[in-house]
């Protein structure tokens, strides 16, 4: 197929568009196996009643779970809220960010 | 002072000049300049990858400054009510759109967070909500975060209500 294709337009004179080059992949499929957990960490100011908020919201966790997690970071100082592909843990943990929590996004080994 | 709802207005009353000084001080408590730990703080690295931390400086921190001081706008300007000599605020009351709620809690945090670094609070510290009197810029600072940690605690129990 040629790189350069014809287009006949409406008032049928001619023009011509650039074919769509396709760029090479720049995640390798090693690359897009690997997976991603979203870790939140224990910070002496961030209140209990808020950090269980954030997890409601962020996750869409129901209140109970969202406790849990949030009990494990105050007394385990970490707790692991996702795993999943690379991009939607960047995602979760600016929201994270944005809300102020100590959250990390780790590769799973 | 009181505290409650009214609708869609969450209303702090009987403010004595004291208290109304530490919510006029909640915005530029949100400053970490001059003080790396609490910027360290406020914009934690993401991973220990130096790679994604290097983008994450370059494109998400621009968009968390800017929800930061959003947030610190809209506080600031419900603060205006208070705006006066300290005769004028006896006995004033604030009045804060509900809608505004989010702002509040994330400005109240920031503060928090700074001004918890700026004087690097113990955990014992900042869990002795009995500690008084305010003898030092330090004790003033620890009330600060336990004052704006109750505003944090009325505002989140009235959003889950």
């Amino acid at each position: 197929m040629s790189a350069v294709s014809a287009v006949q337009l409406e008032k049928g004179s001619t023009s011509t568009v650039e074919a769509p080059v396709r760029e090479k992949e720049t995640q390798s499929e090693d690359e897009l196996d690997v997976l991603w957990q979203v870790v939140v960490h224990n910070d002496p100011v961030n209140l209990m009643t808020y950090v269980t908020m954030v997890f409601q919201r962020v996750f869409g966790y129901p209140r109970e779970k969202a406790e849990q997690h949030m009990l494990e970071v105050h007394h385990k100082g970490r707790s692991i809220l996702w795993c999943g592909v690379r991009e939607r843990a960047e995602f979760y943990v600016q929201q994270l960010h944005g809300y102020l929590l100590l959250a990390t996004l780790e590769k799973v080994v | 002072m009181e505290i409650n709802r009214d609708g869609e207005t969450l209303r702090i009353s009987d403010l004595d000049p004291f208290l109304a000084e530490l919510l006029r001080q909640i915005p530029i408590s949100t400053n970490p300049e001059g003080t790396p730990d609490a910027e360290a703080r406020l914009f934690s690295r993401p991973s220990a990858e130096k790679e994604l931390c290097a983008e994450w400086k370059n494109y998400v921190e621009p968009e968390l400054l800017r929800l930061f001081r959003s947030a610190t706008q809209t506080v600031a300007a419900d603060l205006a009510q208070l705006n006066g000599n300290e005769k004028s605020l006896r006995n004033r009351t604030l009045r804060i759109p509900f809608e505004h709620a989010d702002a509040w809690l994330n400005a109240l945090n920031q503060a928090r967070l700074v001004i918890a670094e700026k004087y690097k609070f113990s955990d014992e510290e900042l869990n002795d909500h009995e500690r008084s009197p305010i003898g030092s810029r330090r004790d003033l600072g620890l009330f600060q975060v336990n004052f704006y940690g109750f505003l944090q605690e009325f505002i989140l129990r009235e959003m889950q209500s």
